[in-house]
């Protein structure tokens, strides 16, 4: 029990003075996947099927190539800051850091495989 | 982690079920939560009759009903009667709602009235509201002004004031609060749209001085930017108010002076 005011309860710490460049993020990260998904989808699609040759020439082309990096890198910041949200919200406590470094290194992780996978077919 | 279930001592059980009156033809069923913080029981749903022939129109009037004639110890809060204080706001049928203005005609079948949702109980429908007012206080919900005082008052044009209409209205019943699902797994931290509301109505005013210092106190991932435009706090609200729309704008605001 611990005695204390309801409105000391209700101020908290105060105000954490951040979130809006998270959000802005969020709303910029979204217009340029509107852009980048579909792009990403007609530029990877005629590439399945292919053999080996047929794919890394493919990718050695500039435009398929920077298309996937480009939705690599900002389709997984997308991810982490959007799942960040969603940890902050079901999430409490001590666990709700531990998930959200797991979930950031998880989001790199896969972007960083991503861009490798990329470089190495395109180059 | 977020409570997906009731803890065993808020569980609810099948409660009393409480004669019908003699004679009447016109019956409806009410089931209602029940607890009381003294006998040390779960929460109960009773079930009531109403003679709806002699009952008034609105949910409100047959709660009266029952605990003049049926049960006098069922406990509610009530006042106005006529959507002003927000007193007697509860669920009912699924929505939060003030049971004064929600008429027994809009509702199909047996009526079902709940506390307001995801709040401690003090007694069946009377929710504890301590930490939504705190919450409420803590925006400052008065005119901040540095200037000296005027001789006569602080005036305002026709359309500035025009701007705080579908603002002022608000009756504090915490309907849309208690709607949202980002007040029910963080309410201890974000204010809910009930106390933004509130707060843009305070930092659009024309005549208010304290704008910058109002936005640098909402500024933050839990007191503001929980909300997801998850939209039940519109879509709930009894009189019809936009807290969405609200918080949106100070969303807006928050960007107009940082990109």
């Amino acid at each position: 029990m611990r005695y204390m005011t309801d409105r000391k309860r209700a101020a908290g710490l105060g105000s954490a003075k951040s979130g809006v460049h998270h959000f802005w993020a969020m709303k910029v990260s979204s217009v340029a996947l509107l852009l980048l998904i579909p792009l990403f989808v007609f530029t990877f699609g005629p590439a399945l099927g292919g053999s080996y040759d047929e794919v890394t020439a493919y990718f050695a082309r500039p435009f398929p190539a920077i298309v996937a990096a480009l939705t690599m890198i900002v389709g997984f910041k997308h991810f982490n800051d959007g799942a960040q949200v969603l940890i902050e919200d079901y999430v409490h406590g001590g666990t709700q850091k531990i998930t959200l470094i797991l979930v950031t290194c998880l989001s790199y992780a896969a972007m960083a495989t991503g861009l490798f996978s990329i470089a190495k077919l395109a180059l | 982690m977020v409570q997906l279930t009731l803890p065993k001592n808020s569980r609810i059980r099948v409660g009393k079920t409480w004669p019908k009156p003699e004679g009447a033809t016109n019956l409806r069923k009410f089931q209602i939560y029940r607890w009381s913080p003294d006998d040390g029981e779960n929460p109960r749903v009773d079930t009531y009759f109403v003679d709806m022939d002699r009952c008034g129109p609105m949910v409100l009037d047959a709660l009266i009903k029952i605990k003049n004639e049926i049960d006098p110890t069922l406990t509610f809060r009530r006042s106005c009667r006529e959507g002003i204080c927000g007193s007697c706001a509860m669920n009912i049928d699924g929505i939060n709602t003030l049971a004064c203005i929600y008429g027994l005609d809009e509702i199909k079948g047996d009526v079902k009235i709940y506390p307001l949702p995801h709040m401690p109980v003090v007694k069946d429908l009377i929710p504890d509201l301590t930490h939504f007012y705190a919450q409420h206080a803590s925006i400052m919900p008065w005119l901040e002004t540095k200037t000296n005082r005027p001789a006569k008052e602080w005036k305002q044009s026709i359309e500035d004031r025009k701007k705080l209409d579908g603002l002022y209205e608000c009756v504090m019943c915490a309907s849309c609060s208690t709607s949202c699902p980002s007040y029910w797994w963080n309410g201890d931290r974000y204010l809910g749209p009930a106390a933004l509301l509130h707060a843009y109505r305070w930092i659009i005013d024309s005549r208010d001085e304290a704008t910058g210092e109002r936005l640098d106190a909402l500024e933050d991932p839990f007191k503001l930017y929980r909300c997801h435009t998850i939209m039940n706090c519109t879509k709930t609200c009894p009189k019809g108010l936009n807290p969405a729309k609200a918080i949106a704008s100070i969303k807006k605001m928050m960007l107009e002076r940082a990109v």
